[in-house]
């Protein structure tokens, strides 16, 4: 066998990809299988937790929304289940990108692209509209023949039912996209009664219009024009990485089933692939597989569950099309034996990576206080003489109080012995120290004044200001300059 | 249309020739898409509506309308009066408050200071600089000396009526010039100088006569500046043994004030900002350095 030459499929060659080429309806045949039921279950599972995660409700007392994930942006604050981030921690959301970004690599190295079959968003509205145009219009004949021939009365009104559901689930989406903004069983009722802003209906209709053109009409050319994943993850996958194989070395030569078994009793080569197209039909995108990994296969394994099922009928064994390394392949031709190979440098780089990045954002969440407090300097002047003698320098301080209560804190200075600190507007407290009070859930802006009685000789010395909350004990602290002439 | 008999057709696409050639690359005679056609057209539309809905046209005297009566001067004039409706609240409270009882209470204080420091920035940092830093002649209103009076009411004094301005209720008094109305010798100016300068403890020549700049300071200053130089903020008569010269502390500087007289101008504020503003001004400049805040 080895010493047949196979046509080598890899690569589609210049005469199959043309410069242009206006787009070709693509009619995905129903199938049933393995890798179709893992992705009705990732179906029901990833739109179940989009259209109800704003519904989920979270205690967290008086003062604070109830509701488990809500962007306030009103009051500029983000709330996630137990997680409470301010517009001074959105590096949050950048260590929550991150750790997106490294999840899908480590996708991507192990089975590459997983998450293009099965989870992207495309992906899976797009295969909700194809399963509501298979319901209203029929499987793949059906609906090529209604094409071909003449828009008749019943036609149309398919057409018209089809587009009407895809609308109302275009318009579904792009409704549960704004929950996320407000507290959702409010503005449901207002959007209902008319009530809600000019803005929440803008959304709606402005998501409603992307979902039924992208779902709808744009399908798999998102994916082979638009998407700019394809062209990456194509730097970055590598010979280990798992992919939707045809294994050409057991199909080729294809055949007829009669034909091959013939060829076979005579001791010549013969594949297991009867060449019945169906791996064609079932695509999403309208790649042939058989053609080798291209740019247009999002690997969602239609294809596999297509080919096992007319394996099954012939009766020879499953897995023609599998999950399997072009690397594999070739070693079962050379006589290799095959190499699998998860644990790799590469994925251990990307887990660990993930790990690291998972306990800094876990370890900051935990160690974060509720009590922030930022100091900026008087940019002009940069310090005064008093009439004394003294130097004193002007500092505007924000203090955010995190708690749902309202808290008294002390400001007190570190660096500088002889100097003292003053703050515009707040009282002392027993010690005779200057405190901010400052509201449940707020930020309160003061103004602080540092005065140095001694005549020091440098221009700038460091200096640190501690706030320490008078309930809790707790403190935190800015590092500042004092300048002197 | 019909094929010019110069248009070729390229071989691999087979697609007609624009007949340009650059270096033997030809370009193809594509159509544009038909998306990129109808959104170009729809722009063009768009446009015409638009010149047509708005003013668009410059004509000899004056401009053409628009159908829609949309104007941009309304539209500015429609959101600073949502912006006042917004912030009336706040605005409100701060009409119907005191100055002390704004002061103690928090959020109307950074109310205050917020839209004083705005309104700082508009009116009174020409004079006094962005941050209220102040110049030669002009004074610093971060320190903690105060012309005349730093409290409070004193500030919102000043700033209603101001100084040496038109103002009838304003601060009036000046230095008056000791030199060029003749009213001292220049010998007695110079000994006066080197004896302000030595109460604020700055140096002086050996052969300053102390003596008899004291004389002529007691017979001629202390009316104003108070014996010890102290200073009378009911004159704007500065406190002359600090360490804060509004004009500078060289010999020189003091000379030309006893010779010319100094009397710098505030302007008077009162019915050019209404009350509510002077009263944010207040707080704010009184935040800066005002009286306690030592």
């Amino acid at each position: 066998m080895a010493d047949a030459p196979l046509p080598h499929p890899l690569g589609a060659s210049a005469d199959d990809a043309p410069l242009y080429a206006p787009r070709k309806q693509i009619y995905p045949q129903a199938v049933k299988g393995r890798y179709r039921t893992i992705k009705w279950i990732v179906l029901a599972i990833t739109l179940g937790i989009y259209y109800f995660l704003p519904f989920i409700r979270w205690d967290r007392g008086p003062n604070a929304p109830d509701q488990a994930i809500l962007v306030d942006l009103a009051n500029s604050r983000f709330y996630f289940f137990f997680i409470e981030i301010w517009p001074q921690e959105v590096y949050y959301i950048t260590g929550l990108l991150v750790l997106a970004a490294l999840t899908l690599f480590l996708m991507n190295a192990v089975a590459g692209r997983i998450w293009c079959g099965y989870l992207c968003p495309q992906t899976v509205w797009t295969d909700l509209f194809y399963a509501v145009e298979r319901w209203v219009e029929g499987d793949r004949r059906e609906r090529m023949r209604q094409d071909k021939g003449k828009l008749t009365l019943p036609v149309l009104g398919r057409k018209a039912l089809k587009h009407v559901i895809w609308l109302m689930i275009a318009w579904w989406t792009g409704g549960a996209w704004v929950l996320y903004f407000a507290d959702a069983p409010t503005l449901v009722y207002d959007l209902a009664t008319f009530q809600a802003s000019f803005v929440a209906y803008l959304w709606i209709g402005i998501l409603t219009f992307t979902t039924y053109t992208l779902a709808g009409f744009m399908r798999e050319q998102v994916c082979t024009y638009m998407c700019p994943w394809p062209r990456i993850q194509a730097a970055l996958t590598d010979e280990y990485a798992l992919n939707v194989t045809y294994r050409y070395d057991r199909g080729e030569p294809r055949g007829s089933v009669k034909k091959n078994d013939v060829l076979k009793l005579q001791g010549l080569p013969a594949g297991d692939c009867i060449d019945c197209n169906q791996c064609v039909a079932v695509c999403p995108t309208g790649v042939d597989i058989r053609k080798g990994l291209q740019l247009d296969c999002i690997q969602c394994g239609l294809c596999m569950d297509a080919c096992d099922n007319v394996m099954v009928k012939v009766g020879r064994p499953q897995g023609l099309i599998a999950y399997d390394t072009d690397m594999n392949v070739q070693a079962r031709i050379e006589g290799r034996p095959e190499v699998r190979r998860i644990v790799r440098p590469r994925t251990l780089f990307y887990a660990g990576l993930m790990t690291v990045v998972g306990l800094v954002m876990i370890g900051s969440l935990a160690m974060r206080q509720s009590l922030y407090l930022s100091v900026m300097h008087d940019r002009n002047p940069l310090y005064v003489r008093l009439s004394d003698g003294s130097i004193r320098n002007g500092f505007t301080i924000r203090v955010a109080n995190k708690t749902l209560d309202e808290r008294r804190y002390s400001l007190t200075l570190e660096g500088l012995p002889e100097a003292r600190i003053d703050v515009v507007g707040g009282d002392l407290d027993q010690q005779g120290r200057p405190t901010v009070t400052v509201g449940p859930d707020q930020t309160l802006e003061a103004r602080v004044l540092v005065t140095d009685t001694s005549s020091r000789a440098e221009d700038s010395v460091p200096l640190r200001f501690v706030l320490t909350d008078l309930a809790t004990g707790d403190t935190t602290s800015t590092n500042d300059h004092f300048k002197a002439p | 249309m019909a094929h010019d008999k110069h248009e070729q057709v390229d071989a691999v696409s087979g697609v007609t020739t624009t007949g340009h050639s650059w270096d033997d690359i030809q370009e193809l005679n594509n159509p544009l898409p038909r998306w990129w056609l109808w959104t170009f057209y729809a722009c063009i539309a768009w446009a015409i509506a638009y010149c047509i809905a708005y003013p668009a046209w410059p004509l000899v005297s004056s401009y053409t309308k628009g159908a829609l009566g949309w104007h941009s001067r309304d539209a500015v004039t429609a959101d600073l009066d949502a912006l006042k409706q917004q912030r009336s609240g706040m605005t409100a409270k701060l009409a119907a408050s005191s100055l002390d009882e704004i002061r103690q209470t928090p959020e109307l204080f950074a109310f205050a200071r917020a839209q004083g420091k705005a309104a700082f920035g508009d009116n009174c940092a020409p004079c006094h600089g962005a941050g209220g830093a102040g110049a030669k002649g002009y004074p610093n209103l971060n320190d903690d000396d105060w012309l005349w009076g730093g409290s409070l009411a004193q500030i919102d004094q000043t700033i209603r009526h101001g100084a040496r301005s038109t103002s009838d209720q304003g601060h009036s008094g000046s230095m008056p010039a000791f030199g060029r109305d003749g009213m001292l010798k220049r010998e007695e100016i110079l000994q006066a100088a080197d004896y302000v300068r030595s109460l604020a403890g700055l140096p002086t020549d050996k052969s300053a006569n102390l003596a008899a700049g004291a004389k002529v300071f007691a017979d001629n200053c202390a009316a104003c500046h108070g014996e010890k130089g102290l200073g009378n903020q009911d004159l704007g008569a500065p406190n002359l043994s600090d360490k804060i010269w509004l004009f500078g502390s060289d010999k020189a500087t003091i000379v030309e004030g006893l010779m010319n007289g100094r009397g710098g101008v505030m302007p008077t504020w009162h019915g050019r900002l209404d009350d509510t503003t002077i009263k944010a001004l207040t707080l704010y400049v009184h935040s800066l350095g005002g009286d306690q805040a030592r």
